[in-house]
């Protein structure tokens, strides 16, 4: 079991790099739904006509897990949760939801989370060291969104 | 459409084997024929289900590999690869190619060799099947485990003791199954103590990386004495598949699974009964969660109830619907591809009388293949001849 070489240091203020980082990209479609990721066609069939930045919205924290076992190129133990966006009151789609690693506090260990938490994403630029697993390593995006407890 | 009979089944010793998974395939062929009366060359069509040979153990083609070993050429061939449903899934197409006439005698195999890779390299296979923006995060199925393992315990304030006592009682059935590969009961407080994986989760909440085999033989049911003269062949009386989304969080209900619900009512449909009518069932306990969302989403229990049956003893193997009277994956062991197969070959083996000490009165049976966390699902409905 190896730990990844991605450095866990999401609990800093963002830097002006940070700013110019992608956006937690969402898709939505013609039926007002939006999705998290991004498919061709939406839930009902709808065809995709933009997107949503994700970083817009907080969310609560569905459920979570610490898992131990983790495989190649991931950090052990590694804290995930589910978690719902807030769309706001105008939206009647279905729920957007995203899976993502808990972020990490000053001394390194995943914020404790429970179900119901307010929750942040902030950007790392590398989640899981690519090449270590199975997937190539080119077939695929390896940075993205943690998730940090709102104070 | 013809109504297609289960006439032969087999499967290998479960757990680290030697054997790697050509020669594991064709113990189980081998043995599946043999108990059919049959040889390979009588084969019109000869499937494998398997998910990943070629990741495993760098071996490609195995149906056609089979075939060979088997003297089962020149029969149609074909690999069916659902992940963790490839079993079910190959039920699936061999009774399609029985039902739609295009073979008059279909074999299946299921087989699987995992054993020689790591826990984490086995688990990293495993969990290529997720979709890019969960796999970059390091998720693998026992997290999605303990992720729906904690809503399920919160939103329906069931204890976590209740998720030990399936582990408890897979164990206590598996101790008479031959095949399996723990043979070994375990308590309570062992479950409780043992280590955590994946939070509220632990070690015995979840089956083991496991070598096996499993094989059956299928007919029209118009010809099923020629090859089973004692009239002890059992009938697919419905079957259905069905899938749900790629992407877990993406499910309406993350404790509720879609493919179970969807491929279980074509299934009652087709085989004209209610989940009241079933007997025995064998369901898809890769997690102690998932038995409770399983027997839910099949209807044999209210949302949110399942676990309180397993509490009062109903799935136990006296109980009013034994569940997992072979031991369940968690006892018997999950070799992907073979899983499937093997529990059909256990309702097979109830609704015909044969399952020795395991045996309970079942007329109708029920096995429940499931893919993914609950990508892929393929629910089967036997009916004994007699």
């Amino acid at each position: 079991m190896s730990d990844t070489n991605a450095d866990d240091d999401t609990h800093e203020e963002p830097t002006d790099e940070a700013r110019d980082e992608p956006t937690f990209e969402a898709a939505e479609y013609a039926d007002g739904s939006v999705s998290y990721p991004p498919h061709p066609v939406g839930p009902n069939g709808a065809e995709r006509v933009g997107s949503v930045d994700l970083r817009e919205h907080e969310a609560r924290v569905v459920t979570w897990t610490t898992s131990m076992a983790t495989p190649p190129g991931v950090r052990a133990p590694n804290t995930l949760a589910i978690v719902e966006f807030e769309m706001g009151e105008e939206y009647d789609g279905p729920p957007v939801r995203a899976l993502g690693q808990v972020a990490a506090d000053p001394d390194g260990n995943a914020f404790d989370v429970v179900i119901g938490d307010h929750v942040e994403p902030v950007y790392a630029d590398e989640l899981r060291e690519p090449g270590a697993g199975i997937r190539e390593p080119a077939s695929q995006a390896w940075d993205g969104f943690r998730f940090r407890p709102v104070e | 459409m013809e109504r297609v009979a289960i006439v032969g089944a087999s499967m290998t010793r479960f757990g680290q084997r030697d054997a790697w998974v050509r020669e594991l395939l064709a113990e189980a062929g081998e043995a599946a024929l043999s108990d059919a009366g049959i040889v390979g060359d009588d084969l019109d069509h000869l499937y494998v289900s398997n998910m990943a040979s070629g990741e495993f153990e760098g071996q490609t083609g195995v149906p056609n590999a089979l075939a060979h070993d088997l003297a089962a050429t020149p029969a149609y061939t074909a690999r069916i690869d659902q992940t963790s449903s490839s079993g079910g899934a190959g039920v699936y197409a061999a009774w399609q190619s029985v039902a739609s006439g295009a073979s008059d005698l279909t074999m299946l195999v299921g087989g699987e060799k995992m054993t020689h890779r790591s826990t984490a390299e086995a688990t990293d296979v495993i969990a290529s099947l997720t979709h890019p923006v969960e796999y970059k995060h390091g998720v693998t199925l026992p997290s999605f485990a303990g992720l729906t393992a904690r809503l399920y315990l919160d939103e329906y304030d069931a204890p976590r003791e209740s998720l030990g006592k399936v582990a408890v009682k897979n164990h206590a059935n598996g101790v008479d199954n031959p095949h399996a590969q723990f043979r070994k009961e375990v308590d309570l407080e062992t479950v409780l103590e043992s280590p955590v994986v994946a939070d509220p989760l632990r070690l015995y909440d979840f089956c083991p990386i496991t070598d096996g085999s499993a094989a059956l033989v299928f007919c029209p049911e118009s010809v099923a004495e020629e090859y089973a003269p004692d009239g002890e062949y059992a009938v697919i009386s419905g079957i259905g598949g069905a899938t749900d989304t790629h992407v877990v969080h993406e499910r309406a209900d993350p404790t509720t699974m879609g493919g179970v619900v969807d491929s279980s009512a074509i299934a009652y449909e087709m085989a004209g009964i209610a989940p009241d009518d079933v007997d025995v069932a064998e369901l898809h306990d890769m997690f102690t969660i998932l038995e409770f969302l399983q027997s839910e989403d099949l209807g044999f229990f209210e949302k949110g109830e399942g676990w309180k049956a397993v509490e009062e003893g109903v799935t136990d193997r006296d109980g009013e619907l034994p569940i997992n009277t072979s031991g369940g994956l968690k006892s018997k062991g999950h070799p992907l591809g073979a899983s499937g197969v093997a529990q059909v070959y256990e309702i097979y083996k109830q609704v015909t009388g044969d399952a020795g000490p395991r045996q309970v009165e079942a007329d109708t049976g029920l096995a429940c293949n499931v893919g993914g966390f609950g990508n892929c699902v393929t629910t089967a409905i036997l009916e004994g001849s007699q």
